[in-house]
């Protein structure tokens, strides 16, 4: 049985990733794949995604894969990254496109006006390089990690949670947005953990040591109906 | 705080080494390109660039075992740019491992390619290398587009240039001075700046770092949102931490 399974729907490089997660434990068992009877079989499932969010939808539904994403989300440890965050939410603005529906709230584009930081210089969208990642809840994913360290990203849109208990991390560019969630058994980021040197490795490390099933009072704040 | 400035060191390679010439001719040896990454990620860089310079095809593979080797090991973005002529050739780096791949001569020749690529792997993941150099005087001034290693003039006007390929869906650029590029004698500033507020996406500077003081200016005055040296990290003149240690010094907000 696969140990960590790497949802391919054909969008982007994945084997950053891959690689990233074999690197922190090279015990484990990672297959990337598009399969999704190795999906539901899986102990652990990262839903990535790179691209525009209405090709991720279209590529997800186009290879069967829905049910094998939703099904992991409700019951198995689940990181989302960068699209594969914005995707757990309600809709998105690009290209209006409905996502999974599993989180409340939405996905928005950094605003054009509103692109510019306190010494009146213009801030370029897409939003990418290293920015601090603020923690705002306990959580295992951020163990080991302090807050404010630096994670990469490359993103031009950005998740509005509804339920702003969710938020497990924030990020200024220029106003504060969320860039990190977690909901039972999701943890969700913006950012690129594989590409984000120690501290992204360290968050994956801990996502692969992660047993949200066992315990979860102890571990993390406790999180009001934000799923189903 | 927000996000912060980058710095790229940027490694040229052929046939599988790692080699820097003053204005694209006179190469000097700089090393194993697997060691010299390794190296750059210990000493801090935000990002790396592999420019493959390789001019016999025979050996254009050797560039994707050595992103693979690197990308195994070296946890960071990394942008590979040199020989990529079509969607295809985008496709084989990015499984390779690269984050980002940098097409140049091939956007002049072909700028659908720009929009199938970014239209198929996401803008995130594409670049769109600008060798640019001064034409004309006075009023007249102006850059021009060069291309096949800043060789052969096009009569574009570079940033005429710089926004149809953001139209097109360019993630960032990474702006080459023709003029500048292995003489040490600093970025042209104007250049830079006038990219950086033409455009909407991010600005990485390039051709002509020979002190911090240019690297502090190419953000400062240039307003580059990273900047990319080669030959003063090659040769160990500076740390990519010295750099940035440097910079912050100078109010410049950096990863450290």
């Amino acid at each position: 049985m696969t140990d960590v399974a790497v949802i391919d729907y054909g969008m982007g490089n994945l084997r950053s990733v891959s690689k990233a997660i074999e690197h922190v434990a090279p015990q484990l068992e990672v297959t990337v794949t598009s399969d999704p009877e190795v999906v539901m079989r899986a102990s652990r499932v990262v839903f990535p995604g790179q691209g525009a969010m209405p090709d991720c939808m279209r590529e997800m539904d186009a290879r069967g894969l829905r049910e094998a994403v939703v099904d992991a989300a409700r019951r198995k440890p689940f990181l989302g990254i960068c699209i594969g965050l914005q995707m757990l939410f309600d809709s998105s603005e690009e290209g209006d496109v409905a996502g999974l529906g599993l989180l409340r709230g939405k996905v928005r584009r950094f605003p054009h006006d509103a692109m510019v930081d306190a010494n009146g210089n213009k801030l370029k969208v897409p939003h990418m390089g290293w920015n601090e990642v603020h923690q705002s809840m306990q959580h295992p994913l951020w163990e080991g990690i302090a807050s404010g360290s630096r994670f990469y990203f490359v993103h031009s849109y950005f998740t509005e949670p509804a339920e702003p208990q969710s938020i497990a991390g924030y990020s200024l560019y220029p106003f504060s947005f969320s860039c990190a969630v977690a909901s039972g058994n999701i943890f969700a980021v913006q950012f690129h953990p594989e590409k984000s040197h120690t501290a992204g490795l360290r968050m994956l490390a801990n996502f692969v040591a992660w047993q949200p099933m066992a315990g979860v009072a102890g571990d993390t704040r406790p999180l009001a109906g934000a799923m189903r | 705080m927000g996000l912060a400035k980058r710095i790229i060191p940027c490694l040229d390679v052929t046939a599988g080494r790692v080699v820097k010439g003053v204005n694209f001719v006179g190469l000097r040896d700089a090393g194993d390109p697997v060691e010299v990454a390794r190296r750059y990620d210990d000493q801090g860089a935000d990002e790396l660039t592999f420019l493959d310079i390789t001019a016999s095809s025979d050996d254009r593979d050797l560039i994707l075992s050595i992103i693979e080797e690197v990308a195994a090991q070296v946890f960071i973005p990394l942008t590979v740019g040199g020989g990529v002529r079509a969607v295809e050739d985008v496709r084989r780096l990015l499984n390779a491992g690269a984050d980002k791949v940098s097409i140049n001569t091939a956007a002049v020749q072909n700028p659908r390619l720009v929009a199938e690529a970014a239209g198929r792997y996401g803008s995130q993941c594409i670049v769109v290398a600008v060798d640019a150099k001064r034409v004309g005087e006075g009023p007249e001034a102006h850059w021009e587009v060069f291309t096949h290693g800043g060789r052969k003039a096009t009569g574009i006007d570079a940033l005429d240039w710089g926004r149809k390929m953001e139209a097109l869906g360019a993630g960032e650029i990474l702006l080459t001075s023709m003029d500048r590029d292995g003489t040490r004698s600093g970025f042209d500033l104007e250049l830079t700046c006038a990219f950086s507020e033409a455009l909407d996406i991010p600005i990485i500077a390039s051709g002509g770092v020979g002190t911090l003081d240019h690297m502090v200016d190419g953000i400062i005055k240039g307003r580059a949102d990273a900047v990319l040296a080669a030959s003063i990290f090659h040769y160990g003149e500076f740390t990519v931490r010295q750099t940035k240690e440097y910079m912050a010094r100078h109010g410049i907000e950096v990863r450290l």
